[in-house]
């Protein structure tokens, strides 16, 4: 058995110890404020870990329990003791998985997600037949037809999903993209959800890059960045997928590496080099390629000097903190500096504009109604703002955002703070 | 286990929601913030929202003769909400309105499950405050605070929650609703329940409402930091301080161990070889008297021959605090485990309190830093071990003993601020004597003649 806590019983509980159950968890925990039952936060969840690995509990509600988490990792933030809940709850749906088998609808995301080049396949074939199952509901959007309704609590007639782009943004954008002297050269490492849904976000992104003279790079050959699978507690297959992520930095060598999502920036920078922990090779590499890990707005301002767009932008907006942003890579300041940047600009902050918004990849379809309840009182703050523009920078919760101004009637567009950024450029010509 | 016609009752009274029965869910209220007492199972848990309800519940218990524990946040360290004999717990979480806050008569109507921090935002935004401010407050309901009469940093000037319970409402453990105070300032009718409710820990009776006292929000405040070469120069400052008739509203004071490893830890610029350090804070109404105060605490400092910085701005505040707020974490850094402990002495014993930490942390060889109140004798040694090592944990409970004969010692007391709980029944007849014990044991008798109500906890029943 290897020292890694995802090997290692006893590596598990030693990182399980070091809650000293204060409690402190419950004041931020979005899941907990919704159900307000100890299992729902991180203490009652390490604290099954414990009963767990003691053998006291082998009913089947664990599994159950055990996934009603967002890894949002607001509990992290506020614990006293520096409790590793990020890598107790991949290391408890790590055994969990391995135990007692996975959850099927999680089996389904994981097939796809884990044979990238399938996933590829199948995604574009199914951008060709997405209206059998999906009906148009506005420019961009989709929803499920009727007869998908039956699957699930979610599936309602507010339920939306960005239209599956016919060419994925990789497939539409040459691997290096010159521009005239250089300042800097960058890997635009776009995560799935920008190349396959959103590839409007990336046109933006790399639009930016080109206005501010960064050479990017987009190499073809990389690949999900293995959150998705990783939650799930499937760290074999993300390990893999991290493997080649990292294996293709070494052959590129870039400067540094950009992400307009925060859940892959997060996983390349925190979580590389904690699944990597303990092999030697990979290990390494994860921990040197993490440093050169930036989102795209601290890239902007703390790496390069951003140029500042000239053309009005009159908006009001609100920004939302991505969970993985703000708690996992501790950016908050910067996406405010750039819609501040902005001329015309107004932007006014929500009551809590770093609370969840709930979605937390496969848990906004499998715990719907918690889901729901965090995004409405997210809507609620938004509302109050009378903003007419939610930023933020992570896909998965514009997704959720999204569906939010509609099923609460919230009438503020979604935007990548970066789309906004490259809209005040545009107007400039 | 509880039949299954006890549990349809209690869905039947509450709705399936607020009633857990699986396995797993009923794991998670096994424990509170206690480390190293046993943990048990509850059969249910039970959330309530009205006073009918919870009485409800109790009628159900009596007839069943099923023990009831009253919870919180859980964030008891003493073992307090801990089902010891399984029975059902009572979760106060979902009942958790706050009823009434009345700027006139500076008083606010809760309900049990409120959070102490949620009802300081309530009553901030009409310039109010609710001063026990234990370091759990961001969790910790005002159920649980009342049941433990809690205290924090601004005890010293401000007092502790039974200085702010002003009435109550009751459900006791033979079924029937107890109200008594309200909001009157004065109220000598009667026995003076709040007293005896006050500081309970569950064990007579179940808070279903309280209404609390409210101050205004002191408008200026002056925060400082003192360093010194020996704990008695630190010692004999707390003293000239309250010499000099100034209260301060925090007053805090942190060993070298704990400076140690806080600068290591969190890089705030302390001095490490520092003896000990001080926090101060002063606060007040009036701009003059605060600076007036602090100029005073100055002068003792100096006298005393400490370093000190005065912060002049809100960061610089800030920065001092971070000190405080690093102790903990900091602390917990070292080894897997802490353990909290708030032996208290006479204030002007704090010295000699901190020697004898000292001296048993080298003679059992175990880590210890010590910070707390020094302003009210409140200490906190923590204890920093690793649960995993069995020869630890021995020495551990030796020295724990220890610690509390010396607080004993020094006409202190047990516990100034966690209760008794389960963890320190052991010791209370060193305090109390078998008189007090007597009367405890007549008293939880009186009131709850089936021992229904928290079993096992404060009052040793088998002595
Ligand atoms: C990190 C940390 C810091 C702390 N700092 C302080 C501090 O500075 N000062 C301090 O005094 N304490 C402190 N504590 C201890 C603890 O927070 C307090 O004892 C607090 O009052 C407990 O409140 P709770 O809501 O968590 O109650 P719980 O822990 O759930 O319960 C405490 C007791 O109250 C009883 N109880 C709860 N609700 C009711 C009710 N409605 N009716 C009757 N009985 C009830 C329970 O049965 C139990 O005996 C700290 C704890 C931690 C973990
Ligand atoms: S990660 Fe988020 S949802 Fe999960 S326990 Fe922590 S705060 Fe709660
Ligand atoms: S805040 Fe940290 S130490 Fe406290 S209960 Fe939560 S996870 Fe445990």
């Amino acid at each position: 058995m290897g020292k890694s806590i995802f090997e290692n019983d006893e590596a598990l509980k030693r990182e399980l110890i070091r809650c000293m159950k204060c409690g402190n968890c419950m004041a931020v925990c979005p899941v907990y404020g919704t159900e307000v039952k100890e299992s729902a936060v991180a203490r009652g969840k390490i604290a099954l870990g414990e009963a767990y690995l003691e053998g006291k509990i082998r009913d089947k509600d664990l599994m159950n329990l055990i996934y009603n988490c967002l890894v949002c990792k607001s509990c992290m933030l506020a614990c006293p003791t520096g409790v590793k809940y990020d890598k107790i709850i991949l290391a408890l749906r790590h055994k969990l998985a391995k135990d007692l088998g996975k959850p099927w609808v999680k089996k389904l995301a994981f097939w796809a997600l884990t044979h990238p080049s399938l996933f590829d396949k199948g995604l574009k074939a199914f951008s060709k037949m997405q209206g059998f199952f999906l009906e148009k509901r506005g420019p961009k959007l989709r929803a499920p037809r009727a007869f998908l309704r039956t699957l699930g609590k979610r599936f309602d007639e507010y339920f939306v999903l960005p239209e599956f782009a016919s060419k994925s943004f990789r497939d539409s954008t040459p691997e290096v993209v010159e521009v005239s002297n250089p300042q800097a050269t960058a890997l635009f490492f776009t995560g799935c959800s920008i190349n396959y849904l959103y590839p409007e976000i990336g046109d933006d992104i790399l639009f930016v890059l080109k206005k501010n003279a960064i050479k990017t790079l987009i190499p073809k050959g990389q690949n999900c960045c293995g959150m998705p699978v990783m939650v799930h507690g499937d760290i074999e297959k993300a390990k893999e997928l991290a493997k080649n992520n990292l294996d293709l930095f070494e052959r590129i060598n870039p400067e540094y590496i950009i992400t307009g999502c925060a859940s892959c920036g997060s996983a390349l920078k925190h979580e590389y080099p904690m699944i990597f922990e303990g092999d030697q090779e990979y290990e390494t590499k994860a921990k040197k390629w993490a440093e050169k890990v930036y989102d795209i707005t601290s890239f902007l301002l703390k790496v390069i000097k951003l140029k500042k767009p000239k053309a009005e932008l009159k908006l009001k907006v609100t920004y939302h903190d991505p969970c993985h942003l703000k708690k996992s890579m501790k950016v908050w300041v910067e996406p405010r500096e750039i819609l501040k940047a902005i001329p015309g600009v107004e932007l006014v902050e929500m009551k809590k504009p770093d609370a969840c918004c709930g979605s937390g990849g496969s848990y906004h379809l499998a715990y719907a109604d918690t889901s729901l309840k965090i995004l409405q009182s997210k809507m609620e703050d938004v509302k109050n703002t009378k903003a007419e523009v939610v930023a933020t920078e992570c896909p998965a919760c514009m997704m959720q955002l999204g569906e939010g101004t509609q099923r609460y009637k919230v009438n503020a567009k979604v935007k990548h703070v970066i789309s906004l950024l490259a809209e005040a450029y545009r107007r400039e010509s | 286990m509880l039949s299954n016609a006890f549990i349809n009752a209690c869905i039947s009274l509450l709705g399936e929601e607020n009633v857990l029965t699986k396995e797993s869910e009923l794991i998670t209220y096994s424990y509170d913030a206690t480390p190293g007492i046993p943990r048990e199972i509850p059969g249910a848990v039970l959330f309530p929202q009205t006073t009918e309800q919870v009485q409800g519940i109790v009628k159900l218990c009596r007839e069943n003769k099923v023990p009831i524990y009253p919870r919180g946040a859980g964030t008891c360290l003493s073992g307090g909400p801990v089902p010891l004999s399984k029975g059902v717990v009572i979760s106060f979480q979902r009942m958790n309105k706050i009823l009434e806050i009345d700027t006139d008569n500076l008083t606010a109507t809760v309900q049990p499950g409120v959070v102490v921090a949620t009802l300081n935002a309530e009553v901030a935004k009409y310039g109010l405050i609710y001063p026990p401010d234990p370091g759990s407050m961001a969790v910790a309901t005002i159920g649980g605070t009342v049941a433990e009469n809690a205290g924090g940093l601004r005890g010293l000037k401000y007092g502790v929650t039974k200085h702010y319970v002003m009435g109550m409402e009751v459900v006791l453990p033979t079924g029937e609703v107890f109200r008594f105070g309200g909001k009157t300032v004065k109220n000598v009718t009667a026995y003076d329940f709040t007293g005896l409710f006050v500081g309970s820990e569950g064990t007579l009776g179940i808070i279903t409402e309280v209404i609390l006292k409210l101050i205004p929000a002191p408008k200026y405040r002056k925060s400082m930091i003192a360093f010194f070469g020996t704990l008695e120069d630190a010692g004999q400052t707390v003293t000239d301080i309250i010499r000099a008739h100034v209260i301060p509203a925090t007053l805090e004071i942190m060993d070298n161990m704990t400076i140690r490893t806080v600068e290591n830890f969190a890089k705030v610029g302390l001095p490490t070889d520092a003896a000990a350090l001080l926090l101060i804070e002063v606060d007040g109404n009036g701009k003059d008297g605060v600076e007036e105060e602090a100029k005073k605490v100055v002068e003792v400092i100096q006298k005393n021959k400490g370093k000190y910085k005065v912060a002049e701005t809100d960061q610089e505040r800030d920065n001092l605090w971070a000190a405080r707020r690093a102790a903990l974490p900091a602390l917990a850094q070292v080894k897997p485990a802490t353990v909290l402990e708030d032996a208290t002495v006479p204030r002007t014993k704090i010295v000699d309190m901190l020697r004898a930490i000292q001296e048993i942390a080298k003679k059992y060889n175990l880590t210890i830093g010590t910070f707390g109140h020094a302003g009210d004798g409140n200490l906190h040694p923590t204890i920093l071990v690793d649960p995993m090592d069995k020869d630890e944990m021995a020495r551990l409970d030796k020295a724990i003993d220890e610690i509390f004969e010396a607080a004993l010692k020094l006409g202190g007391t047990l516990s100034g601020e966690h209760g008794i709980g389960v963890a320190k029944k052991k010791y209370l007849k060193n305090e109390i004597g078998s008189s007090g014990i007597e009367v405890m044991k007549r008293l939880k008798k009186a009131l709850d003649p089936d021992n229904i109500l928290n079993p096992g906890k404060l009052v040793p029943m088998e002595d």
